[in-house]
């Protein structure tokens, strides 16, 4: 037995057999079980230690080899695995209230395992094509074969295809970079390739237009998946890089650059979602701003930083998951999600109301809340070296702050004499109120997640220590 | 002779990629796509053994196959192109001329940095993404979106040969390859649906 095989190929074909399952409760049930099932085995079965069950002897070993190459689990990496599928537990238990199990279930356990796959192969540097096998498999997640397909979709396919290229030739010239380090021209051009392909992967700004377009196209909750897996695993992916190569990591430009971008990201992402007035594109302009909040961790001291941004991480995974549930049954009584029809909706969906606007402010750093203690200590460690970084940092913050106020204003705008009608189903209510007590816990007590994230930094090399 | 063989996938690789431009007829397109995986063949051939280089011929043959049959078993109604700006041959024609002079210039260097990966190699590598970038910004229409992905990925393809010689790779790249044209299928056929979900 090896771990390869447990959390790559064992998902990837489970997947495949729920495709024949077509019953929401069952297909969510089995997914949500299976992925919490694979999230306990890697928290607390250690790899490559051999355990005692009865008068058995096991051992996981690390590492598995396919054509002359090897994906590679190391034990340091139980915890981030145990991470990845807790959080991917949460889209497939809440698939049966979003009525979207027979498409999330199988194609999201199969996206998962390709985006673990991606952190365990060597050289690291080819996971840019499991990305982008995940990437393709998304597509039939994303648009049902009975619809035709928007703009939001192609563009999506387009932009994350044309990473792949830039980071596989940005790899290349890195391990020449390594051989010549003197070589400023050829550390210049694969840190552009490298800058590009990150940019395509991770929607950086201007590269993001597609984000705000599935959000209004395609199911909320699956868009939501997606805006938490890929750029959770490509950020992953992303400070690999920087553990490898020490020419990178030591490189103030990288550093500002990423700082900058980070902003950037937070700033525009904050603001547009202040002037937007469909609720999905608020949502989607959240999703930018979660990624430069990961991109300014990165920019930090590694010692800081990185376990900033590994509590950001399921803050981010239960916000989006109870942000995109919440607008899946938002989206279930209205026509579209523009302010002038879901004016008054918090009498129709009162928990979706509740559940989208304390995910909204839990993403806007809003005190009590999953997001606050990681933003709070991002913002206290970027004011240390950046105060101008601080205050663009807290403008980004009051935009989202004012998305959500707006997006409340509107939605609790009933016409006067209005009657409640309520129209949730038992399953909506219960997921999106254990979502929302999650929200709570994880904002009240976040010393809980330390257990699960002390041994994190472990999987890098060089980073956080 | 290699580099004969080389030089003439380079005018062919010119010929389809402009061809896949400018044609309207979506067989033209498919035919074009064949045969420009037959160039790429002979490139990839210049630093891959023929058994490694045939996978990428007969993947994308297989991918043309794939976009080909399902567009045959379409409508032309719900596929027609777009009717904006820009459209016309002339233009489109004229944005070619334009890659094709950013390839020539900044091919030598591109050379230099792909460990001399050979003139005729770097060239067409380049056309190709050139051309498929090219044919990407200006459609929006699934069949030729999808052409000029793989188009694009056709170049990068040949040029990633010269460096890296993995199977892995290669296996990798054949499934992606497949994968688009799968997914190309799969969006042309519901962009030509009528949008009511079966219960």
């Amino acid at each position: 037995m090896n771990a390869p095989t447990i959390w790559i190929i064992a998902p990837i074909a489970f997947a495949m057999l729920l495709l024949f399952i077509t019953n929401q409760r069952v297909l969510s049930i089995l997914g949500g079980s299976f992925a919490v099932s694979l999230a306990l085995i890697a928290q607390f079965a250690p790899i490559e230690e051999a355990m005692r069950i009865g008068a058995f002897s096991l051992k996981i070993d690390s590492s598995l080899n396919v054509l002359g190459r090897v994906l590679l689990i190391p034990p340091a990496e139980g915890s981030l695995l145990a991470l990845i599928y807790g959080a991917a537990a949460l889209w497939f238990f809440g698939a049966q209230a979003s009525k979207t199990a027979p498409r999330i279930v199988p194609f999201g356990l199969m996206i998962t395992g390709l985006m673990v796959a991606s952190i365990a192969v060597e050289p690291f540097l080819f996971a840019a094509l499991f990305i982008e096998m995940a990437i393709l498999l998304a597509i039939p997640l994303l648009t049902s074969i009975y619809v035709p397909p928007g703009r939001g979709v192609v563009r999506f396919l387009i932009y994350q295809t044309l990473a792949m290229p830039f980071i596989l030739l940005a790899g290349w010239l890195l391990a020449g970079v390594e051989a010549s380090p003197g070589d400023l021209a050829l550390a210049a051009q694969s840190a552009a390739m490298l800058g590009m392909g990150f940019a395509f992967l991770l929607a950086i700004f201007p590269l993001y237009n597609w984000v705000p377009l599935l959000m209004e196209e395609a199911s909320p909750f699956i868009a939501g998946f997606l805006l938490w897996i890929l750029p959770t695993i490509t950020i992953i992916f992303g400070a690999g890089f920087l553990d490898r190569y020490s020419w990178l990591r030591s490189s103030p430009q990288l550093i500002i650059a990423l700082r900058s971008v980070g902003l950037l990201m937070v700033v525009t992402g904050g603001l547009w979602a202040a002037f937007q007035r469909h609720l999905g594109r608020i949502m989607a302009y959240g999703a930018i701003a979660e990624t430069g909040f990961s991109l300014l961790a990165l920019s930090l001291d590694s010692k800081l930083g990185i376990p900033i941004l590994f509590l950001l991480i399921p803050a981010r995974a239960l916000g989006l998951a109870v942000w995109s549930l919440s607008l899946t049954v938002i989206k279930e009584n209205v026509e579209t999600m523009r302010f002038a029809a879901v004016r008054g909706m918090l009498r129709i969906t009162p928990m979706a109301g509740a559940g989208m606007v304390l995910a909204a402010l839990s993403t806007s750093a809003f005190p009590l809340l999953a997001g606050f203690p990681a933003r709070l200590a991002l913002w206290e460690s970027l004011a240390r070296v950046s105060i101008s970084g601080a205050l663009w940092m807290g403008i980004g913050i009051i935009g989202l702050l004012t998305s959500v106020f707006r997006s409340l204003a509107v939605i609790s705008m009933a016409e006067e004499y209005t009657t409640w009608e309520l129209r949730e189903s038992p399953t909506q209510i219960f997921m999106l109120g254990l979502g929302m007590i999650g929200l709570f816990v994880l904002g009240l007590f976040p010393q809980t997640l330390q257990y699960f994230f002390s041994n994190l930094p472990a999987m890098f090399e060089h980073l956080g220590r | 002779m290699a580099l004969t063989l080389a030089w003439i996938a380079v005018v062919t690789i010119l010929l389809t990629s402009v061809g896949l431009l400018v044609a309207r007829d979506w067989r033209w397109s498919i035919t074009l796509l064949a045969i420009q995986y037959i160039a790429m063949f002979v490139l990839a051939l210049q630093h891959w053994p023929l058994g490694m280089a045939s996978v990428k011929v007969v993947a994308g043959w297989m991918a043309a196959v794939i976009l080909g049959m399902t567009r045959s078993g379409l409508s032309n109604g719900n596929l027609a192109e777009e009717n904006i700006w820009p459209r016309g041959r002339l233009f489109r024609l004229f944005a070619a001329g334009i890659v094709v002079i950013i390839v020539a210039g900044v091919t030598p260097s591109v050379d230099t940095i792909m460990a001399d990966a050979g003139f005729a190699v770097t060239t067409g590598s380049l056309l190709l993404v050139g051309m498929g970038l090219l044919h990407l910004g200006i459609t929006a229409h699934i069949l030729r979106v999808t052409i000029g992905l793989m188009t694009v990925l056709t170049g990068f393809e040949i040029l990633y040969s010269t460096v890296e010689g993995s199977v892995l790779v290669a296996a990798l790249l054949a499934v992606i390859n497949l994968g688009l044209a799968l997914v190309g299928s799969y969006l042309l056929i519901a962009a030509s649906s009528k949008g009511a979900e079966p219960a």
